[in-house]
């Protein structure tokens, strides 16, 4: 459904920060794209979602040249995005956030029923705003709440586990496990943590701007748990997870 | 209810009081500095001043649940039009009070309404207090909305004021005063909207003289193009109380907004806190709403809506 071809992206700085990639992403199917800090994960995401326009290279969807599509645009063509540190707003309410992402009014027995999938109950919530009242862990998930009404054909998640506590990160993973039973469209999840590849369908191991090794998900955790093990056997531990 | 009520006069009063042909409850419809309509109720009663324009509202002890409505239009250019309310609420009453204002004109002359407000609020009291403003017409000549409100709150008493200026006001400047008694609390939620050459001016003076009592004012504004907004808050702590002031104010354009909350300690156990905030609408805002499918323009009134709702 999606094709990257030869993209590039050069930072205002001139450090080439994403250097050639070329990825087929399918259908159906939860990608966990890993690697290192400073490797240029986010910044792919932001490339796929047309927050940074590549230097070069084409991204196809389902065949169509979105490259010069902006945000606004590939968000209509049915891309969402749930930003690694979501924006708090004074006066908009999780209620206002969710149907704005759905883009309809929605009875309460609805929004209740995404906000559960994130372990949020809808009468501690919905009318609350999305401000500095409400901690990182329930930011963080009043974010992908608002990603999941969309029900989009590509879903893109931006190191969903930064910034949250364990408590918190555990309904993540549970809101995660359920996505992957029953998963209707193609989930792109940005991450360093094994919880989260080990639900991955396939996972695309991303090192210095470029495609360093991919595979199915199970056979590619299985190989950065080994390699972890031999480099922290020589004491030096090299920073997949 | 007055048959010969002018259109505009109707139409100002659905934008600044939710009239919807009637009101349920007492009122007094103002038109052009003349009365449009006058009912009391058993608990409210509504008369006028012998000695000045305006009225006097007295609230019956323990009224509970009732509305009034006091709203005032200046239908054309040319009028100045000043008026005294005082309200006399009595003890153990817990009342709306709704006292919109909308300004017209149609050509070059200047359309005004001075509103003076006294509130009387007796002691357990609870009050609500609904205030919008707006201008209209394609006319020249300013739109102007010089509200003054003085509250004066007895031992356990509570007004929530909630004050609105929607759009359309080229100059306002609006007073406030408050004195609190023992236990007091006074809540004072603000909104407003400036664009092309329009100023607006807010001052609050809060006097928080009993132990207990308590102030919260929060001001939310945006500013456009030009416009100029000044806000000064002084919250003055006499005894063991409680005081809040928060200024936001998102700018856009060209326009100015100066930010000045003030706070007086004058008792040792006196606990005030003030916040001030003034800047553009956040980038990042913008884009979480494009990567929900909204344009630029659409993002940014989405936001805005939401900051002045």
């Amino acid at each position: 459904m999606l094709e990257l071809q030869n993209i590039c992206w050069t930072a205002p700085d001139g450090k080439e920060v994403l250097k050639n990639i070329n990825l087929k992403i399918k259908e159906d199917k939860l990608i966990a794209i890993t690697g290192p800090n400073g490797s240029g994960k986010t910044t792919l995401a932001r490339v796929l979602m047309g927050i940074e326009k590549p230097t070069s290279g084409r991204i196809l969807m389902n065949g169509e040249d979105i490259t010069d599509l902006n945000v606004t645009e590939r968000a209509r063509k049915g891309i969402s995005f749930a930003f690694q540190q979501p924006v708090r707003f004074k006066g908009i309410t999780v209620k206002q956030m969710i149907e704005t992402a759905a883009g309809k009014q929605m009875n309460k027995e609805s929004l209740c029923s995404i906000l559960q999938k994130v372990g949020l109950c809808a009468n501690d919530y919905l009318h609350r705003d999305i401000d500095a009242t409400l901690s990182g862990g329930e930011i963080k998930r009043i974010e992908i709440a608002s990603v999941l009404a969309r029900h989009t054909p590509l879903t893109i998640f931006d190191e969903p586990e930064a910034g949250i506590d364990l408590w918190s990160f555990q309904n993540l993973i549970e809101a995660f496990d359920e996505m992957r039973n029953d998963l209707d469209g193609t989930l792109v999840i940005i991450s360093h943590q094994e919880r989260i590849l080990r639900i991955a369908d396939e996972i695309i191991m991303i090192a210095d701007g470029t495609v360093a090794d991919r595979g199915p998900g199970p056979e590619m955790v299985a190989k950065m748990l080994a390699s972890e093990h031999a480099n922290s056997r020589c004491c030096s531990r090299k920073e997949v997870f | 209810m007055s048959q010969s009520m002018k259109d505009i006069t109707k139409k100002l009063l659905e934008l600044v009081s939710d009239f919807k042909g009637n009101f349920q409850g007492a009122y007094n419809i103002r038109e052009d500095g003349q009365c449009a309509g006058r009912v009391s109720s058993e608990n409210i009663i509504i008369e006028s001043k012998k000695d000045k324009p305006g009225l006097d509202i007295t609230i019956r002890p323990g009224t509970k649940g009732e509305t009034v409505y006091i709203p005032a239009c200046v239908t054309k250019g040319g009028i100045d039009d000043l008026v005294y309310n005082d309200f006399f609420v009595g003890e153990g009453a817990d009342v709306l009070i709704v006292a919109g204002c909308g300004v017209h004109t149609e050509d070059d002359s200047e359309a005004r309404h001075n509103g003076i407000h006294r509130f009387f609020i007796g002691e357990n009291a609870k009050v609500r207090y609904e205030e919008k403003h707006i201008g209209t017409g394609k006319g020249e000549g300013n739109r102007v909305i010089d509200p003054v409100t003085d509250i004066i709150l007895e031992k356990n008493a509570y007004l929530e004021m909630n004050t609105t200026q929607i759009s359309g006001v080229d100059k306002t400047t609006r007073k406030t005063t408050a004195k609190a008694a023992e236990g007091a609390k006074l809540v004072i939620r603000e909104r407003l909207f400036t664009e092309g050459d329009q100023r607006a001016e807010t001052f609050f003076q809060v006097d928080l003289n009993g132990e207990g009592s308590g102030a919260d004012i929060v001001s939310r504004s945006v500013a456009k193009d030009q416009s100029y907004q000044n806000y000064v808050s002084t919250i003055v702590g006499n005894a063991p109380c409680t005081g809040h002031s928060e200024c936001d104010a998102i700018l856009d354009d060209d326009a100015i907004v100066d930010a000045s909350p003030r706070l007086y300690a004058r008792n040792k156990e006196a606990s005030l806190i003030h916040e001030a905030a003034i800047g553009k609408i956040a980038g990042e805002q913008i884009l979480k709403f494009r990567t929900l499918g909204l344009t630029e323009e659409e993002a940014e009134q989405k936001i805005i809506d939401g900051f002045l709702a």
